[in-house]
C-alpha cells in the first residue's frame, strides 16, 4: 500500500452524503459514475444516522445532502433534523425538482441551513434541453421561494460549450433571483462529462471571454452577491489541489454506503473502497487501505516527488491521472511539468476541432438506459 | 463599507457562529465554507447579537478582560467582519 504513514491524519471536515443516484434530470456532465445503474441499493435511514453521528464525532461539520437528487429520499427531513441536532451545517444540493413551498418550510423547521439549486442555462429552451426535462420555470419559482423563506442561496450553473455564451444573462439571472452566491462551475471532466467532453469543452477564447465578463460582474455585485469561479483546469498549467489532499478533509458516502475520498474515486482500480455497513467511519478514515492510499507524498513519482510545489497541489487529481495516463500514481497531466501534458492539449484540440466544424456530436444523457451500457 | 457607531450590530442570519468541540475553537459556518476564529475574534462576534453598538461592545470586552485601549482593534476587526458579510447593521 502506498503512503501508509498514519502520523498526520487530520479529521474529516466535509461529509458529502450522496443519498441516492435517482435523479429526474439527465445532465450530460453529471459527476455520478457512468455505471451508477449497477448500484441501485440505498442505505437505510438508520445507516445514514449512524454515519452522520460517527463522522460528526470525528469533527465533520459541513454536510452536503446530494445525489442524484436528494429530494427523492422520503426521509430527507428526518435526516436534516438529525444533522441539526448533531450540530452540522447542512447544505441541500438539489436540482429543485420536486421542491415545493411546503417542503422548503418543513426543511427549514427541521434545521436545514442552506440550499444550493442548479440551473442549467439562462433560457428555458437550453435549460430544458441540457437537463433533459422541462424544469426551467419550476427552478425559477423555487429559487424565489428559497429566498422568501430566509435561506442563504447558492445558484450553481455548470458552464460548458453549450451555455458559455450566455454568461452575461446567467449573471443577470442570478442577481435577479437574489442569489447570495453564484457558483460558476466550469465542467470538470469526469464520469459523464468525460464521455461528452468533445461536445462540452469550450475553446480557450470562449473561456477567456466568459471569465472577463464574470470578473467584471464580480466587482459590480461586490457586497451583494459572491461569485465562486471553479477554474477550468485543462487551461491551467498547474493542477488543482484536488480534494485539498487525499483523505485530509473530504469524505463522500455513495448511496450504497461505499466510502470514497472523492466522488470519482470509484473509477480507480484496486482501491477496494470500504462500506459503512461493514466498518465505522473512524476505521474507514484512519485505517482503511483506500483512505491511506494517497496520503502524504511517499506514493508520488517524478516529476512530483522532487517538486517544490508538491505540498501545494498534492500532485493534482488521481482520477485525472488515471483517466489520461492509465496510471493513478502519475502526475496530473494538467501540470506543464508532466511528460503527459500533450494528452490534455490533444483533448483541447479535439474539442476545438469539433467546435469549429459543422459537425454535431450528440450528447449522451445521464439516465439509467445509458448507464446500463457501462 | 465601515461600521457606523450609532447603529446596532447584528450577526448575519445567513451565517452561523458555533463552538466546535473537535477543533476546540469557534467557527463561522456558511454555504459550503468555514472560517476558524481565534479567541478574541470569537469574543467580539458573540456580542454582535443586535442589542449593542460598537462602543458598548468595546466597553464590555474591556471590562471582561480588565484592559483598555481596545477600540481600534475591535473596530478594525468588525470592519473586516462587515466586509465579509459576517455581521450587518440595520
Amino acid at each position: 500500500m502506498a503512503g501508509s504513514d498514519k502520523l498526520n491524519i487530520t479529521p474529516p471536515r466535509w461529509l458529502l452524503a450522496e443519498l441516492s443516484y435517482k435523479c429526474p434530470l439527465q445532465c450530460p456532465y453529471c459527476s455520478n459514475p457512468l455505471d451508477y445503474a449497477k448500484y441501485p441499493n440505498e442505505l437505510s435511514t438508520e445507516d445514514w444516522k449512524r454515519v452522520l453521528s460517527q463522522a460528526r464525532k470525528m469533527g465533520a461539520v459541513q454536510l452536503g445532502f446530494s445525489g442524484g437528487e436528494p429530494l427523492t429520499r422520503q426521509d430527507l427531513t428526518e435526516l436534516v433534523g438529525y444533522a441539526r441536532e448533531l450540530g452540522y451545517y447542512s447544505n441541500l444540493i438539489t436540482s429543485g425538482y420536486g421542491l415545493t413551498e411546503e417542503k422548503i418550510v418543513e426543511l427549514k423547521q427541521a434545521g436545514l441551513d442552506h440550499i444550493q439549486i442548479s440551473i442549467q442555462a439562462s433560457t428555458q429552451e437550453l435549460n430544458d434541453h441540457i437537463a433533459g426535462t422541462a424544469t426551467y420555470q419550476h427552478k425559477q419559482d423555487v429559487a424565489k421561494l428559497i429566498k422568501k423563506h430566509g435561506y442563504p442561496m447558492v445558484l450553481c450553473v455548470v458552464i460548458h460549450r453549450e451555455n458559455i455564451h450566455q454568461m452575461p444573462q446567467i449573471l443577470e439571472m442570478a442577481e435577479n433571483l437574489g442569489a447570495d452566491y453564484l457558483e460558476l462551475a466550469n465542467t470538470q471532466y469526469y464520469g459523464w462529462a468525460h464521455l461528452n467532453r468533445d461536445a462540452l469543452l469550450p475553446t480557450l477564447e470562449q473561456f477567456q471571454e466568459a471569465e472577463k465578463i464574470a470578473q467584471a460582474y464580480k466587482e459590480k455585485v461586490a457586497g451583494k452577491m459572491k461569485i465562486y469561479y471553479v477554474v477550468p483546469d485543462y487551461y491551467e498549467d498547474r493542477p488543482k489541489a484536488c480534494m485539498n489532499g487525499w483523505g485530509t478533509t473530504f469524505l463522500t458516502i455513495a448511496p450504497d454506503g461505499t466510502a470514497l475520498p472523492c466522488h470519482s474515486a470509484r473509477e480507480l482500480p484496486g482501491l477496494d473502497c470500504p462500506n459503512v455497513k461493514d466498518f465505522s467511519i473512524a476505521e474507514i478514515w484512519n485505517e482503511s487501505k483506500t483512505f491511506n492510499f494517497f496520503r502524504g507524498t511517499e506514493w508520488m513519482q517524478e516529476p512530483c516527488r522532487s517538486c517544490d510545489e508538491k505540498l501545494k497541489d498534492f500532485g493534482g487529481c488521481r482520477c485525472q491521472a488515471f483517466l489520461f495516463n492509465g496510471d493513478m500514481y502519475s502526475t496530473d497531466p494538467v501540470c506543464s511539468k508532466s511528460p503527459e501534458r500533450h494528452r490534455i492539449d490533444a483533448a483541447i484540440n479535439s474539442a476545438r476541432e469539433l467546435a469549429l466544424s459543422d459537425r454535431e456530436k450528440p450528447l449522451i444523457f445521464r439516465n439509467s438506459k445509458n448507464s446500463k451500457q457501462f | 463599507m465601515t461600521i457606523t457607531p450609532d447603529q446596532l450590530i447584528q450577526f448575519s442570519p445567513l451565517h452561523r457562529l458555533q463552538w466546535e468541540e473537535a477543533q476546540q475553537k469557534y467557527v463561522i459556518l456558511y454555504p459550503e465554507g468555514m472560517v476558524e476564529l481565534n479567541q478574541s475574534s470569537a469574543e467580539i462576534l458573540k456580542l454582535c447579537d443586535g442589542s449593542r453598538l460598537l462602543a458598548q461592545i468595546v466597553a464590555e470586552l474591556e471590562e471582561k478582560f480588565a484592559t483598555s485601549g481596545l477600540t481600534n482593534d475591535i473596530t478594525n476587526f468588525l470592519n473586516v467582519a462587515l466586509q465579509n458579510g459576517w455581521i450587518r447593521q440595520a
